[in-house]
């Protein structure tokens, strides 16, 4: 049993100076032989197996990272968390994401910093006034928060923005989900490390799988640097290299892996209290609780692994976030990177079985995984635990794509894709 | 961002190309007899190669012409372009 963190336990560590916590979680070799074991160690992956482990009682699982846990897109993301997605399957998936974020810091004894500033996205056009209207109301239909915002009332909620009719895309209006935010990324992969770690799932790092083992259409186990692993199950939530680990099993996935950019501003003082984002013209902007603007740009349009973006996408986010904001006029950006993001055609999330027995996927989120990680471990474990989908996740299965059953949140998911 | 040797016009920056995903997927000939299987391979299944890829670009801010290119994709690096219908040059 772990140490409960707390204000006592702050202060006794504190007589220590700080040097005598004990560690997260350990930093086991792997068994020889695993109930099940999850490819990646990022959020999803850990919060899979959290969810397996504490509502499943799979005990003896593992979760292999091929780097450091929380190294890849959990790192990179730009942290923003909302649910006012138009359908009604992604209204369900995100939602249910976003209720378990309420109560994720008692629940994981640990702070993730989840902060409901709200999450405004603006109309440029005609059509966006539109679009976002009808997502407004079809958000209230599945009992998400939703209003709807005239430019009036979008400068009173942030008055930083330039409202004014004579830019060149114009703020027409917005919407407002009051209960979105965002979240401290890092500790979100720590929290879920720390609870499935005290559960007794091994976490192995610096550990790459390089082959997946069939015997016919039933998974055997993966070669890994750290030697072959033994497994009835494997739950692969590997986000950009989700295409190249079916590979190793012989599967092909509708994805594409293409760089995402983002980046951050030096610190300043408090400036904008919410997250603004805007579809029309691509540009997103937070503050973190350091005081850096955080900011969000688009994909590239080419397939690419080598996690740097094209110097333009930055430059079309950075025009649109200096006319929309022309106070951050002389804001120095301190760091930008690219992560590589796996894209469906729908741009929805796969969850689900394979053709291979004990083969399952977790991936597709393309530009907004960030947001669903406790709710895609919860709907993975589910599916892993009973080789069933649950009903949440039931429409994001691998099929659809035969069945022509899509989830569409292309441009209508209130944002760029 | 990197450099592009259009067929056409020559060494141009990336930004003034689209690309069009990957090459040599071959339109259905009798598409009124396909499953719904070999529909879902040809619309959405694709390589999603990290390492030598074999795709499409059109250069929309020049020729706006399509033409075919082999590039790595692990670190961006252009092993060959070609134009539309010709074999790929052995890499």
């Amino acid at each position: 049993m772990k140490n409960k963190y707390s204000i006592f336990s702050l202060i006794k560590n504190a007589f220590s100076y700080h040097e005598n916590w004990e560690k997260a979680w350990k930093d086991p070799e792997p068994k020889k032989e695993y109930d099940a074991i999850i490819v990646g160690g990022g959020g999803h992956g850990l919060a899979t197996a959290y969810y397996l482990a504490k509502k499943h009682n799979m005990k003896n699982i593992a979760v292999v990272e091929k780097g450091w846990i929380g190294g890849g897109n959990t790192g990179r993301n730009t942290t923003i968390i909302r649910s006012n997605y138009l359908w009604d399957a992604s209204a369900g998936l995100y939602d249910h994401a976003l209720k378990i974020w309420e109560g994720l810091s008692q629940e994981l004894n640990y702070n993730v910093m989840f902060s409901q500033r709200g999450v405004m996205n603006l109309a440029h056009n005609l059509q966006d006034v539109r679009d976002l209207k009808r997502r407004t109301h079809a958000n209230r239909l599945n009992g998400i928060d939703a209003v709807y915002l005239n430019t009036e009332e979008v400068k009173k909620f942030c008055p930083i923005i330039n409202t004014s009719q004579d830019i060149r895309y114009p703020v027409l209006g917005g919407t407002l989900q009051r209960r979105a935010g965002t979240a401290r990324h890092d500790a979100v992969a720590w929290g879920y490390a720390r609870g499935a770690d005290e559960m007794g799932v091994d976490i192995i790092q610096n550990c790459e799988v390089k082959g997946i083992k069939r015997n016919g259409d039933t998974v055997e186990g993966i070669d890994t640097t750290k030697g072959f692993i033994k497994t009835k199950k494997i739950g692969v939530v590997a986000a950009g290299h989700s295409s190249v680990l079916a590979n190793m099993a012989g599967l092909k996935l509708p994805l594409e892996s293409k760089p995402l950019q983002a980046l951050v501003s030096e610190p300043v003082k408090p400036i904008i209290d919410t997250v603004v984002m805007s579809n029309a013209v691509h540009a997103y902007v937070s503050q973190s609780d350091k005081g850096e603007l955080v900011i969000g740009a688009g994909t590239d349009d080419y397939v690419s692994y080598s996690q740097k973006g094209s110097h333009d996408i930055v430059e079309g986010t950075l025009n649109a976030i200096l006319e929309l904001y022309p106070i951050f006029s002389r804001m120095r950006m301190l760091r930008q990177w690219g992560g590589i993001v796996d894209i469906c055609p729908d741009a929805s999330p796969i969850i689900s079985k394979t053709s291979i027995k004990g083969l399952y996927f977790n991936c597709g989120w393309g530009t907004g995984g960030f947001k669903a990680t406790p709710g895609s471990g919860d709907l993975f474990a589910h599916t892993i635990a009973n080789d069933e989908p649950h009903k949440l996740n039931a429409a994001f299965n691998i099929n659809r794509f035969v069945s022509g059953d899509l989830v569409d949140e292309h441009g209508a998911a209130a944002v760029a894709h | 961002m990197f450099l592009i040797n259009c067929p056409f016009c020559g060494e141009r920056e990336q930004s003034e190309f689209k690309a069009g995903g990957e090459a040599h997927i071959v339109r259905p000939k009798q598409p009124t007899e396909l499953s719904d299987d070999e529909w879902a391979e040809y619309l959405f299944m694709r390589k999603n190669i990290k390492g030598i890829q074999f795709e499409r670009w059109n250069h929309i801010h020049g020729c706006r012409k399509w033409f075919n290119m082999i590039r790595d994709t692990s670190n961006d690096q252009i092993k060959a372009v070609y134009k539309m219908g010709e074999k790929p040059p052995v890499k």
